[in-house]
């Protein structure tokens, strides 16, 4: 029987589809990004002055700082695995453009660690006392911008893997190029809690995301090839 | 003989740090010419301004190494690039020597930035657009020299560090701008901004002097060091065998 020639968008499904199978079967990887992203909050009202009106004023600023050390932190566990598994090797070797897998699997890494991040969003604006209306710009912003920054941060992990340093390393090239998000993200939250208008960052943020889709997975492929040589 | 056969020629160790070797006075003695120029011009012609008094004098140091931070990035940038694309170990070589350079006068920029704030601003740091992606590039340089340094395999660390610098690239107007929007809503400025009449030309002079001062004195140091990047890269080659014996013969 003649066998058909796998199309990208199939090879695609399947490396989402397995890579969401693994990651609920080792469900630390799920919750361990969570649970840090909670733990950073809590640390600043135990490093400031715990008084309501203080911590109003900086809850933007902490939930997006929380969130950004959080998926640096997961970052570590996006290609890790698979490169001392062999997979990613099989998959240089596969056939198939490697720039569409490598976003598959960062779609996949998004979908594991950024997305609980937007759902515990809203608990710790609630413990900071932020006002009712700003959690949809909340979440949506955190929704965006974990995008960019698992995007991004594919690039740096796909950079850091021959290295042996790998975590302080890959903060040290990702942190500064994600500046950008931080400073939109964080904008879009305040201006929503203070009852402003929050759309203009946010769509700058939108924009962001559609930058690093389209450029960051050939990026990434180019920066695994180095890697695995 | 090609459009291109310059450009191969120029691209092969030996005969590039041969032409590095010989180019490296053409930059050298115009750099110190012109920065000794643009010192003496800067803090002696030049009269005192009628805001800051002396203190705007730190610009002819401050403001070149501004511009040689960013052209740095971008030289690294594109050599890394033109490294990567065409597989010239050369570009790598220069792109490897430039971050330092670049690194360097980041850091100037920012250290006499911050010494002029002192006077100037009652501070000696505010976050300030300008400042602040002053400070993030300088995080750039610094993320693609431990990047480099974390590969013991220096082809791995050449190409690894090229993307690296290619995607720094593409970020770096986006920080600007995000950087200076950031800014413009955070506060109302309450910097004293320079604005006011445009500089007479014996402030404007100096400067000029020490801007192209600078950009000759960061050829002739990238000549210096990519010369010893080759040396370090072709230490085992042949030619640098027979140059080394030829240069004892002679002496």
């Amino acid at each position: 029987m003649r066998t058909r020639p796998t199309s990208i968008l199939r090879a695609s499904v399947l490396v989402l589809r397995r890579d969401l199978a693994l990651a609920f079967r080792r469900w630390e990887q799920v919750t361990h990004p969570v649970v840090f992203f909670l733990m950073v909050a809590t640390l600043f009202p135990l490093a400031l002055d715990p008084k309501p009106s203080l911590l109003a004023d900086i809850a933007a600023g902490v939930v997006w700082v929380s969130a950004l050390l959080s998926s640096m932190l997961a970052l570590e566990t996006l290609y890790r695995s698979d490169v001392d598994d062999g997979t990613l090797e099989q998959l240089t070797l596969s056939g198939q453009p490697l720039a569409p897998l490598l976003l598959a699997k960062t779609v996949t890494h998004w979908l594991v660690s950024g997305v609980p991040l937007v759902l515990a969003a809203p608990v710790v604006g609630l413990a900071f006392g932020a006002g009712d209306a700003s959690y949809g710009v909340l979440m949506t912003s955190i929704a965006l911008g974990t995008g960019v920054l698992s995007l991004i941060g594919s690039v740096g992990a796909a950079l850091t893997l021959g290295s042996r340093r790998g975590s302080v390393l890959l903060s040290l090239l990702v942190l500064p190029l994600v500046m950008p998000v931080l400073i939109f993200g964080a904008r879009a939250t305040d201006l929503a809690m203070h009852g402003e208008a929050a759309g203009g960052p946010l769509w700058l943020l939108g924009a962001m995301l559609i930058l690093a889709l389209t450029l960051t997975p050939f990026a990434a492929a180019a920066a695994l090839r180095i890697s695995l040589e | 003989m090609g459009t291109w056969t310059w450009f191969h020629k120029l691209s092969s160790p030996p005969h590039f740090y041969r032409i590095a070797g010989k180019m490296l006075p053409w930059y050298a003695v115009p750099a110190v010419l012109l920065i000794a120029y643009a010192i003496y011009g800067g803090l002696v012609l030049a009269p005192a301004d009628y805001q800051q008094g002396d203190a705007f004098r730190i610009i002819y140091v401050h403001a070149p190494a501004a511009w040689l931070s960013l052209m740095c990035y971008t030289v690294m940038a594109v050599a890394a690039a033109v490294g990567l694309v065409w597989r010239i170990k050369l570009a790598h070589a220069l792109a490897a020597a430039t971050a330092p350079i670049g690194a360097s006068f980041a850091f100037l920029c920012l250290a006499t930035g911050s010494i002029w704030g002192r006077p100037m601003w009652g501070t000696w740091w505010t976050w300030d657009a300008r400042l602040t992606s002053q400070l993030i590039l300088l995080f750039l340089y610094l993320g693609y020299m431990a990047l480099r340094s974390a590969y013991d395999d220096l082809s791995k660390a050449d190409r690894s560090s090229a993307v690296l610098a290619i995607v720094g690239i593409v970020n770096v107007p986006i920080i600007h701008f995000s950087v200076t929007w950031w800014n413009s809503l955070h506060q109302g400025s309450t910097v004293i901004r320079k604005g006011g009449p445009a500089m007479p030309p014996s402030m404007l002079v100096p400067l000029i002097a020490a801007f192209f001062g600078f950009t000759f004195l960061y050829a002739a140091l990238a000549c210096i060091r990519v010369r010893a990047e080759v040396l370090r890269r072709e230490r085992n080659a042949h030619w640098l065998k027979d140059l080394s014996t030829r240069s004892v013969a002679s002496e």
